[in-house]
Parts: C-alpha cells; sequence; structure tokens
C-alpha cells in the first residue's frame, strides 16, 4: 500500500502453546521510520509476537520479511546482526556493576573503556538519554535503568527499535523524556515497535497501529485518528461477555475496610502503594482490575499480612483493626488469602497436599490437638473434602503439590481456602490457566461464599472475569485506586481508560486530555 | 558431556538408595585407597568394618561412640531441616560439657541421685547457650551463622583448656591438666557390666524419638520443614523464620551440650582438655548421610561410629594409620552429597537434544 | 646482630598475616564469580602437607610451593565438579571439603610428624637488606611474602580493570544475564574455584615451610575459617583483605606476645580466643542492616546455576 519496502513484514506468524494458540496468523509491517504500536490487553499475543521477531521464540508456521528478503532469525544475537535491538519491560542488568560496565558487558568486542565510554556519552548526548556511566546500577531508578537498556540498543544502529510496554513503571516525566528521544530516534529513520497498551500514549506517538485480541489481529488503523475509547473498544471488543446477574442481595456490614494503605516497595521493580483505600462489605464481590505490575502484588502482600504495615487501621477486618498484624493472625480474624503464585508460594512444592492442606488450615480447620500435635486423621479428610468439593485431579492426598497440573493444584489451593468459611477472602487470579470447566466451578464457589455472607476481593487482570462476577470494580493504575464502579453499568471503553491511567491522580494529565475529546 | 536432567518428581526408590549406594562407593574407594597404601584391600577392610563387632565388648563400644553423634546429629538435621546451618556443634558439646562437668566439680561430695540429672540439664544449658549466640547474631543482625558458631567452637576448646589448666585442676592430680574424677553420683550409669555402654545411649534414643515425634506428628516440625523448603509458602502461612532460627539453634545446641556432657561423665570421667575426636563435626556427615530424619541419623550414626572403631582397630591390627578414619569421613559426605542428586536428577549422557532453547 | 624486640613482632605480624591473605585473596575471587567455597580450610591444609612432604622429598621449595598449589587446586576442583557440575548444596560440599582435607593430610602427613624441616628461604637483597631498621623489616622475606602483597594489586587490577574481570563479576552478580548474553558461567567459575584453590594451598603452605617449619595435624587452627570472615570483613576488595590480614596478624602476634613476656596476668588461652572473638565481632559489624548493602555481596553468592533449569 505504501511506496517503500517494509522495513520488517510478517505474514501468517502462528505460535502454539500448550493449552493456548498465542498467535493466530499474525501479519504485521513496519515501515522505515515509523512508529507502530502493537496493542491488545494481556494475553492478547503481543510478548509472544516480539519475541519471535527477536529470536527469542521460534514461531510455528509463517515468514518474517526483512527488508525485502526473508529471514530465519534463531537468536537475538541473529535479530541483533539484523539491526532489531529490543528493550524488555524487566531489565537484564548488573546491579552491582556501573553503568558503563553493564553496557560493555553486552557489546563482546569492544575493549577500550575509554573509547566506548565516548561513544556512549556522544549517543546518550545525541539521544537526551543523560545518565552518570561511573554510577551503580543499584542506585538508579527504573527510569534510568531503562535508559541503560535504550543505550545498548542505540550503540548497536539499530534500524528497529522494540520497546515492551515501556512506560508500564515510568513516572510522568520520564515518560516525557523517552518519548522525546523515541521521536528523534524515528526522525532519523529508525522503525519503532512499541508495545502498549496504554492508549493515549499510542495516539502521541504513533503513526499505525496493529491491535491484537486473542491472538489474532483485529485491526490496523492510524490511532491519532481513533479517540482513546474506540480503541479501547477495539482492544477490549465491543462484545463484552456481561455477567449473569446475581440476584441482589441486601449489602451486609463492612468487613473490609482499607483506608488510606500506604506501602513503599521493599523491591527494585516494586510499585508503591499510595493512599488506597475501599470498602467491602459481606455478600458483595469486588474486583481489582489493572494492568500487571501496577502494585497487584504489593497490594495482595499489605491484605495478607505477609507485609505488615502502619498503622494498625489502615487493613481493618470485621471491625478489628489489623494492618500490623501477620498472616496467622489475620487468618484468625476470618481472612483467607489464594495467592498468585501457587508453587512455592500458595502450595509447598515437594509436599503431599495433606501438607499442604495443613499449610493455611491449620487454624480455621482446628487440625491441631493441643500442644500442636497435628490431628492427622482430621487434615486428611480436609485435604479429601476439598479433592472431592473442587474436583481436583489427582492420584491421591499423598501427591506432592508439584506433581499436580497447574489447574489443578489451582483447585486444589483455591479450594483449602474456601473450605475454611472465610468472612473475607483475597483471591488474585483464581482461575489462571484452569479450563472453562473448572473456572466456572470455581466462580461458582466464590458467588456461594459471598451469598452466604463472605466478602470476596477478586485481583485479576482477566477482564472478562471481572466482568462476570464483581458487583463493583476498581481498577489499579501505579499503586492507587480508582474510584468503584458498578459492574451492570460499566463499559469497555471506561475499563480501557482506567487501566490506561485516566482515572488515578498519576494518570490525570494523559487522561484529562482524552476526556475533552 | 554429563548432564542432569531435572525428574518430574523426586525417585522414591533413590530416596532410600541413595545413602546406601554412597555407603558402597566409600567402601569401594577405600578398596582403591588401602591397595595404593599397600596394604591388603579385603583383610583391611574386615578388620575396618567386621571385626569390631566380632564381640560384645566391640558392639558397646561401638554404642558409646554412637552415642554423642547420634544426639548431635538429631539436633543438625533439625537445623538443616530448617536451612540453619550450625556447624559448631563441636563448641556447644565442649560448652555442655563445661556447664555439666562443673556442677559435678562444684558438688563433688554430693551422693543425690539427683546430681546427674541436674548435670544433664546443665549440659543442655550450656550448648544451648553457646549456640543462643550466633541465632541472636543472625537474628537481629544477619551475622552468617556458619562463621559465627565455628569461631566459638576455637573459644570453646580454649575455655576448657584454660579451666583445666587453671582454676578447675586436680588440686591432687600432680600438676596434669585436668579436673578432679566426677563423684558416683555424677557419673553416668553402665547399662551393660564389663563394658563401657552408659546411660547416655538411653538419651540419645529417647532423643531420637521425640525429635521424630516432633517432626512427623506437631505443627512445629511443619513449621521447621516449610521453612526450609519454601520460605515464601512459610510467610503465607504465617510461620516466622526468625523463631525457626531460634528453635533449631537452642535445640541443636542443647542435645549438643548433653553429647558433650555424657561423653564426660560416662566414658571420659572427669574434664580434660580434649573430650572430642571431633564428634561435633562427624554428626554433619551423620546428619546429611541419615537423610535428615531422625531414624535415618541413629543408623548413620553407628554407622559412623563404626568408622571410629574400624580405624583404631585396624591400626593395631595391621597398621593402618588412624588418619584413614577422617579422609574416609570426608569421601562419604562426598559421596552422599552427589547421590542425593539421582533423587531429583537422572544423569543423561551426550548433548542436549533441544537444539535451541525456548 | 640482635633485633629490636619491635622490629621482630613486626616481622612475626608479617608472618601471621601472609597465610590470611593468600587465602583470602583466592577466596575473594571465588565469591565474586558468585561461589561460596567454605573448604578453605581443608584446601589450606591439604596445600600445607603437600609443601612439606615436597619440600622434605625433593629438597626444592620451588617444586614444594608448586605441589602446594596444585594440590590445592585439586581439592579446588573436587568441590567445583560437585557444586557446579551435580550442582550439589555448595555450603555442604565446602564443608565436606573441609572434612575430606583434615582427613586426607592428617594420612599424608602422619609419617612427617616431627621431621624437621629448613625454613623457606629468606630473599636477601645485597645492601638493602643490611639497612638498619628497613632491612629487616622490608628485604629480609621469603618468597611467599612478596607473592601475596603482590597479588593484592594485580588481584584488584584484575577484578576492576580488566575485561576478563568484568565478566567473572557479572557472573557472580547475576548469572542468568550473563548466561543470556552468552558468557559460559560454569566455564569461569571454575577457573575461579580453581584459582582460589591454589591460593588457599599457597596458604597452606606457608604455614608447614615459613611460619612453623614443620607438619603438624590442623595446623591451620581455624585460618581458612578466619580468611572467609576476612572476604566479608573487606568487603571483597583486595585493599581491604590485605588491612584485614595484617590486623588479625597484629592480634596474633599481640596475644603471642602477651603470653610470653607476661605483659598480663591472665591465662593464655584466654588471650588465644581473641583472634576468633575479633573475627565475630567485625561480621557483626559489616553484616548489620545498612552497611550490608553498601557491602554489595556478590547477588548470586551460592546459589546453583543449572541453565536449562
Amino acid at each position: 500500500m505504501n511506496a517503500p519496502t517494509p522495513r520488517l513484514a510478517l505474514s501468517g506468524i502462528t505460535k502454539r502453546f500448550p493449552g493456548c494458540l498465542a498467535n493466530d496468523a499474525v501479519d504485521l509491517e513496519v515501515l522505515p521510520g515509523e512508529t507502530h504500536a502493537l496493542l491488545g490487553e494481556n494475553g492478547a499475543g503481543k510478548s509472544t509476537l516480539v519475541k519471535i521477531i527477536y529470536g527469542v521464540l521460534a514461531a510455528d508456521q509463517g515468514e518474517i520479511v526483512w527488508e525485502g528478503q526473508p529471514v530465519t532469525i534463531r537468536d537475538p544475537n541473529a535479530a541483533r546482526k539484523l539491526g532489531i535491538g529490543m528493550v524488555f519491560q524487566h531489565f537484564s542488568l548488573f546491579e552491582a556493576l556501573t553503568v558503563l560496565e553493564n553496557i560493555a558487558l553486552g557489546m563482546p568486542g569492544e575493549r577500550d573503556m575509554t573509547a566506548l565510554a565516548a561513544r556512549v556519552k556522544s549517543v546518550a548526548g545525541t539521544y537526551g538519554l543523560p545518565i552518570g556511566l561511573d554510577r551503580y546500577v543499584h542506585d538508579l531508578s527504573v527510569g534510568e535503568r531503562q535508559r541503560i537498556e535504550i543505550l545498548r540498543c542505540l550503540l548497536q544502529d539499530p534500524k528497529l527499535l522494540i520497546m515492551d510496554e515501556p512506560t508500564s513503571v515510568l513516572t510522568p516525566q520520564e515518560v516525557e523524556k523517552l518519548f522525546e528521544t523515541l521521536k528523534r530516534l524515528a526522525a532519523e529513520g529508525c522503525s519503532i515497535l512499541y508495545i502498549s497498551h496504554k492508549l493515549d500514549e499510542i495516539r502521541a506517538l504513533c503513526q499505525r497501529a496493529t491491535i491484537l485480541r486473542g491472538g489474532k489481529v483485529v485491526t490496523v488503523c492510524d490511532p491519532r485518528t481513533e479517540t482513546a475509547s474506540s480503541l479501547a473498544g477495539m482492544m477490549i471488543g465491543s462484545e463484552l461477555a456481561r455477567p449473569t446477574p446475581r440476584d441482589q442481595r441486601d449489602a451486609g456490614a463492612v468487613r473490609l475496610e482499607v483506608e488510606d494503605l500506604d506501602l513503599v516497595s521493599p523491591e527494585p521493580f516494586g510499585i508503591d502503594l499510595k493512599n488506597v483505600s475501599f470498602s467491602l462489605r459481606g455478600g458483595e464481590i469486588l474486583g481489582i482490575a489493572g494492568v500487571a505490575g501496577n502494585g497487584q502484588i504489593e497490594l495482595q502482600e499489605a491484605l495478607s499480612g505477609e507485609v505488615p504495615v502502619e498503622p494498625a487501621g489502615a487493613i481493618t477486618i470485621d471491625g478489628q483493626p489489623a494492618g500490623t498484624l501477620g498472616p496467622a493472625a489475620r487468618r484468625k480474624l476470618g481472612l483467607a488469602f489464594l495467592p498468585e503464585e501457587r508453587l512455592g508460594h500458595g502450595a509447598v512444592p515437594g509436599m503431599s497436599l495433606t501438607d499442604n492442606a495443613l499449610l493455611s488450615g491449620y487454624g480455621p480447620k482446628r487440625l491441631l490437638a493441643p500442644g500442636g500435635v497435628i490431628r492427622e486423621d482430621r487434615t486428611r479428610a480436609f485435604a479429601e473434602e476439598v479433592i472431592e468439593r473442587f474436583d481436583v485431579r489427582t492420584p491421591g492426598v499423598e501427591a506432592e503439590a508439584r506433581a499436580l497440573s497447574g489447574g489443578n493444584l489451582q483447585k486444589f489451593i483455591i479450594g483449602r481456602e474456601i473450605e475454611q468459611r472465610p468472612t473475607v477472602l483475597i483471591a488474585a487470579q483464581p482461575t489462571w490457566g484452569v479450563d472453562a470447566g473448572a473456572a466456572a466451578r470455581i466462580h461458582q464457589a466464590l458467588f456461594d461464599l459471598a451469598d452466604a455472607g463472605a466478602a470476596v476481593l477478586v485481583i485479576s487482570q482477566d477482564l472478562d472475569e471481572l466482568l462476570a462476577i464483581s458487583d463493583r470494580l476498581v481498577v489499579l493504575h501505579l499503586g492507587q485506586l480508582s474510584e468503584p464502579l458498578k459492574t451492570a453499568d460499566v463499559t469497555a471503553e471506561q475499563i480501557g481508560l482506567l487501566m490506561g491511567g485516566a482515572g488515578t491522580p498519576a494518570g490525570a494529565d494523559l487522561g484529562s486530555e482524552t476526556a475533552v475529546q | 558431556m554429563i548432564r542432569l536432567v531435572p525428574r518430574s518428581e523426586p525417585s522414591a526408590a533413590w530416596t532410600y538408595l541413595a545413602p546406601v549406594f554412597a555407603v558402597a562407593l566409600t567402601v569401594a574407594a577405600g578398596f582403591v585407597l588401602f591397595a595404593l597404601m599397600g596394604y591388603d584391600p579385603v583383610e583391611t577392610l574386615y578388620h575396618f568394618f567386621v571385626s569390631p563387632l566380632s564381640s560384645r565388648y566391640g558392639v558397646a563400644e561401638l554404642v558409646v561412640k554412637a552415642t554423642p553423634l547420634v544426639l548431635i546429629g538429631v539436633g543438625l538435621s533439625i537445623g538443616f531441616r530448617a536451612g540453619v546451618w550450625n556447624i559448631g556443634a563441636e563448641g556447644q558439646l565442649t560448652l555442655g560439657a563445661i556447664f555439666g562437668g562443673g556442677l559435678a566439680i562444684w558438688l563433688h561430695d554430693s551422693e543425690s541421685i539427683l546430681l546427674l540429672p541436674a548435670m544433664v540439664v546443665f549440659g543442655a544449658l550450656g550448648g544451648a547457650l553457646w549456640a543462643a549466640i550466633p541465632a541472636l547474631l543472625k537474628t537481629r543482625f544477619n551475622v552468617n551463622e556458619i562463621l559465627t558458631s565455628l569461631m566459638l567452637t576455637y573459644v570453646a576448646t580454649l575455655l576448657l583448656s584454660a579451666l583445666v589448666h587453671g582454676p578447675w585442676r586436680d588440686p591432687e592430680g600432680f600438676n596434669f591438666p585436668e579436673s578432679r574424677l566426677f563423684p558416683d553420683a555424677g557419673t553416668m550409669p553402665i547399662l551393660l557390666d564389663g563394658t563401657r555402654l552408659h546411660l547416655g545411649a538411653l538419651l540419645a534414643v529417647v532423643a531420637v524419638g521425640v525429635a521424630w515425634f516432633i517432626l512427623s506428628k506437631t505443627l512445629l516440625g511443619f513449621q521447621v520443614k516449610v521453612v526450609g523448603a519454601a520460605p515464601r509458602a512459610a510467610r503465607f502461612a504465617g510461620f516466622s523464620q526468625a523463631r525457626m532460627v531460634w528453635f533449631s539453634m537452642l535445640l541443636g545446641g542443647g542435645l549438643a551440650g548433653i553429647a558433650g556432657l555424657s561423653e564426660v561423665a560416662g566414658p571420659i570421667g572427669q574434664l580434660v582438655p580434649e573430650i572430642s575426636p571431633g564428634y561435633g563435626f562427624t554428626a554433619i556427615i551423620v546428619a546429611f548421610l541419615g537423610r535428615l530424619h531422625p531414624l535415618g541419623v541413629l543408623f548413620a550414626g553407628l554407622l559412623m561410629a563404626l568408622s571410629y572403631l574400624g580405624g583404631e582397630n585396624a591400626q593395631i591390627a595391621v597398621g593402618l594409620p588412624t588418619a584413614v578414619t577422617g579422609v574416609f569421613q570426608g569421601l562419604l559426605l562426598f559421596f552422599v552429597l552427589a547421590a542425593d542428586l539421582l533423587v531429583r536428577y537422572r544423569i543423561a549422557f551426550g548433548s542436549s537434544p533441544e537444539a535451541k532453547a525456548a | 646482630m640482635s633485633l629490636d624486640p619491635v622490629i621482630l613482632a613486626l616481622i612475626t605480624i608479617v608472618g601471621a598475616a601472609t597465610p590470611l591473605l593468600l587465602a583470602a585473596l583466592g577466596e575473594a575471587v571465588v565469591e565474586k564469580s558468585g561461589v561460596l567455597n567454605l573448604g578453605v580450610e581443608g584446601m589450606m591444609l591439604v596445600g600445607a602437607v603437600a609443601a612439606f612432604a615436597t619440600a622434605v622429598g625433593t629438597g626444592s621449595s620451588t617444586l614444594a610451593l608448586l605441589a602446594a598449589a596444585l594440590a590445592g587446586a585439586a581439592m579446588a576442583l573436587l568441590f567445583g565438579f560437585l557444586t557446579l557440575t551435580l550442582l550439589t548444596s555448595q555450603v555442604a560440599s565446602g564443608l565436606a571439603l573441609t572434612i575430606f582435607g583434615i582427613g586426607l593430610s592428617a594420612l599424608i602427613g602422619s609419617p612427617y610428624v616431627g621431621t624437621p624441616l629448613e625454613r623457606l628461604a629468606r630473599l636477601k637483597v645485597p645492601g638493602l637488606s643490611d639497612l638498619p631498621v628497613v632491612g629487616p623489616l622490608l628485604f629480609s622475606h621469603d618468597v611467599l611474602v612478596y607473592f601475596g602483597l603482590a597479588m593484592v594489586p594485580v588481584i584488584a587490577w584484575f577484578l576492576n580493570r580488566s575485561r576478563a574481570g568484568l565478566v567473572l563479576r557479572a557472573v557472580g552478580d547475576n548469572h542468568e544475564a550473563a548466561h543470556a548474553i552468552g558468557y559460559p558461567v560454569i566455564r569461569i567459575r571454575y577457573m575461579a574455584v580453581l584459582f582460589g584453590g591454589m591460593m588457599a594451598g599457597l596458604g597452606g603452605a606457608y604455614l608447614s615451610l615459613a611460619y612453623t617449619p614443620m607438619w603438624i595435624e590442623q595446623m591451620t587452627a581455624g585460618r581458612g575459617w578466619i580468611a572467609l570472615a576476612l572476604v566479608v570483613f573487606a568487603a571483597w576488595r583486595p585493599v581491604g583483605i590485605l588491612i584485614g590480614a595484617y590486623l588479625f596478624g597484629g592480634v596474633t602476634i599481640l596475644q603471642l606476645h602477651a603470653q610470653g613476656g607476661a605483659m598480663i596476668d591472665i591465662a593464655s588461652q584466654y588471650l588465644s580466643m581473641l583472634p576468633y572473638i575479633a573475627t565475630i565481632v567485625v561480621l557483626t559489624l559489616m553484616s548489620s542492616g545498612a552497611a550490608r548493602r553498601r557491602l554489595q555481596a556478590p547477588a548470586c553468592l551460592g546459589r546453583p546455576f543449572h541453565p536449562t533449569a
């Protein structure tokens, strides 16, 4: 359709993983000097596609054409030789080394550090990427770390730069700086493949957008002529799975109250929680939506008690201040928690299902005799009950947790928590990786729990799931929560905008701009 | 090229076979070693492993030597399960001997039947106290317990030496660096006439039983296992890692202290500068050879005791240097560690079948 | 010529510091690559006995030093095979190496107990060695003392200035990332471990050839462990190790002189505890809280690396 030869053209790229078709006959074309957006929800297949381009994964079918020539990209080295650079979402940097050393390690041929330093400085100056070369990575902000990764790529004179969710962890100021750099690069003829689900960024930066949903290309459009709302609609799909309405109940008493929860993440890539407040009544299911890496992990740790918070009143469970309590004490108050990670967090991989039933069930299910002696019969009976009620496929209660398939282990863990009859359940990704039948069973169990008067909080990246099961929705973005929305009234556009940051102060700059249009 | 391919689940057979395999490899290595040193390997192996057990006295001696090894090994195995590397058991043993033995020296006129129980309690306290130092430094200041517990071993040995050269020297002992003999009431009763088999052996068996009960039947033991196997799951369950450090250090130290006390109140009968041929270190091997299981530790303790006994026996019979015992013990630990691998991995030869990493 | 007792004391500090310096420098390189080898004590002992036996057998100190380095490296190879190829626990394997080394050195050394040996020759520099004070202090040491001192800047340069050292540190900091770039993590660690073994072996050789030229069972008396602590104390920096080794040497000699000179009326055993207690105190100071972050312990220290897992 255009005169110049595309720098990169993919046709019919298909990639299958066990149980999932990640890319289904995907076509993509990136022109020289173009900034091209790859847009889609989590799980739409964006990451798989760029990993294929960068040689990290091999496609099952399809063709890659580079500057008019069909090519096979065997590994990242081959990609780099062609002139493809990639900045990953999570950087692989050496924390204890300096910026210059990190860059040098990525360039095996480079022996003369002084000459390299001069080159880095000149490239950094040209593209507006100021950074102290002798600083240690562990002292750097996330934005500065990203600059190292970008510099690493730029030093190889790339013709195509792939950016995977580059702004998800940046401050608005850092985002602005990054955009200047990218615009300058594009002006010099470098193509940029920009992966994001942030609509306003894409509208501000990209000339074309390829939109993926469920591994397929939905459409190719010019984002500058679209509104954020129309992009969100294309990304999420107009036919939203509407919730099967649950019988309206009288909302019960407030069971979980979170008020002005602040948490500074101890992790280098962590997100700080800021002013998180919400309240959850008995009988209610509240969904927390949001793109991964916006503080979900931190929120789970704060709510479960794995990371206690000050003051005690920041978290109240059934009227009891619980912020400073640990997990066991919170469980005594009626809290149950389903962590996102199954093996190693929600279950001990090398222990039997009976032992794993004991892990969180010893208190609520009264599995201990006086003196802390384990009542083996009751523990085993509890494990068997969970296995039966939740249809866990396993040779028996003595099977090790790691021997179970992901879906079956998930059923076991969530069953273990629900069977404790908690008054408050925090469930992270409750149906991740389970088949449709099992997901329905888990959803029904959550409904039953709520109908019995418990408060249920579901943290999920699966928007369809949240729309299907929750009464109200909030969106977590950069550690802050949006105002709650009634699920029945919500539109895909609204959610898409909130996930892009339009509903929280951190994203207000971009959001308000779109709201006017 | 040797490659390790992870097994989808641990091999049940190798769980039990690995220690046996390791022992077999050690014996085979011994065969080669003896041959290289110019001894008749078959005859030497016989004197090492078989003839020590051919008499009632020999079997009793085996139990005498296994007693401290099992006592300490049981405590260490619980610590290792929790990921706590207490390798200063030798020092804790020494402090147990000093505390319990000190009581006997102080009350050397006593004929009370309560003296010995009090000495055992003091011994346990002494060992636990010594282990509390690394536990405190680990939980408060994040100091590596390996180095601190080990350094304290040298301090303990010097402390014992200072005491028996100085204030606790026997006033009628011709200036030998030895304490007075413990009174009868402060000596471990002999269980089998004509041998040195003493009450400490029963204490070791009790320790095995109690440790087995704690580990397999109580929440406390469950916490130990979870903290060691999956720290994040332990946090999820609300189990405190610091509490497990304290528990396993105090327990390990206490049992090592009892081991030290039962040596000085048993076969030795007084305080001397050298009270252990490295039982505290050998018990590390015992713990691993017993697969960190109390019953396994019992068998492993007996086997390691045989290596001491066999070393002495082979020296008398064929003139083998006693240092061979140490080589044997080190080799055995190597083989145990390497064989343990077969539980979780299988060995494959040749290059990787996957041409390209996904 | 009689020497001033102060100068004599200073010279003996050099002697007490050298084995610590050698072993700790080697271990620092090993740990920088991300491997924790707790078998330093065992490698030193085997190095000590190998050096002694070779010196007695051949009369050549050059061959003795070579034997010590090779013996230490052989022990290290054993450790490397277990931990790097068979992926056993580094902590447990290091302990095993020490236990094995104690036994093996005792076995090899048993015929040599009580055998006399002439001390490793002190190198005389014509003219300089005869100078008062400076001569005995600086110009009358044996080759290992100078070698240890020379290794300080060499290792510092290697770690901080050379390309190979950069790769070594990268492997110790983030082995997955280093592997992803294409560096051979396991091979690099093997080389570091072997180097550490050679240095520990030489450290042991200093004890049996120079410090107390004879063979005594377990003559290292915990110096291997103190060397491990020194590496932490020095925050993995060669110059820090130099300072630490001479400080510990000073403590050792101080307590020896206090005992000998009866300057303090206290049992010698209590003074002998000083180096060990000092080690614990130093470790505590260096390990707690904020200091720990500054130290930059290699992030992968003690973690096994299995590329296909």
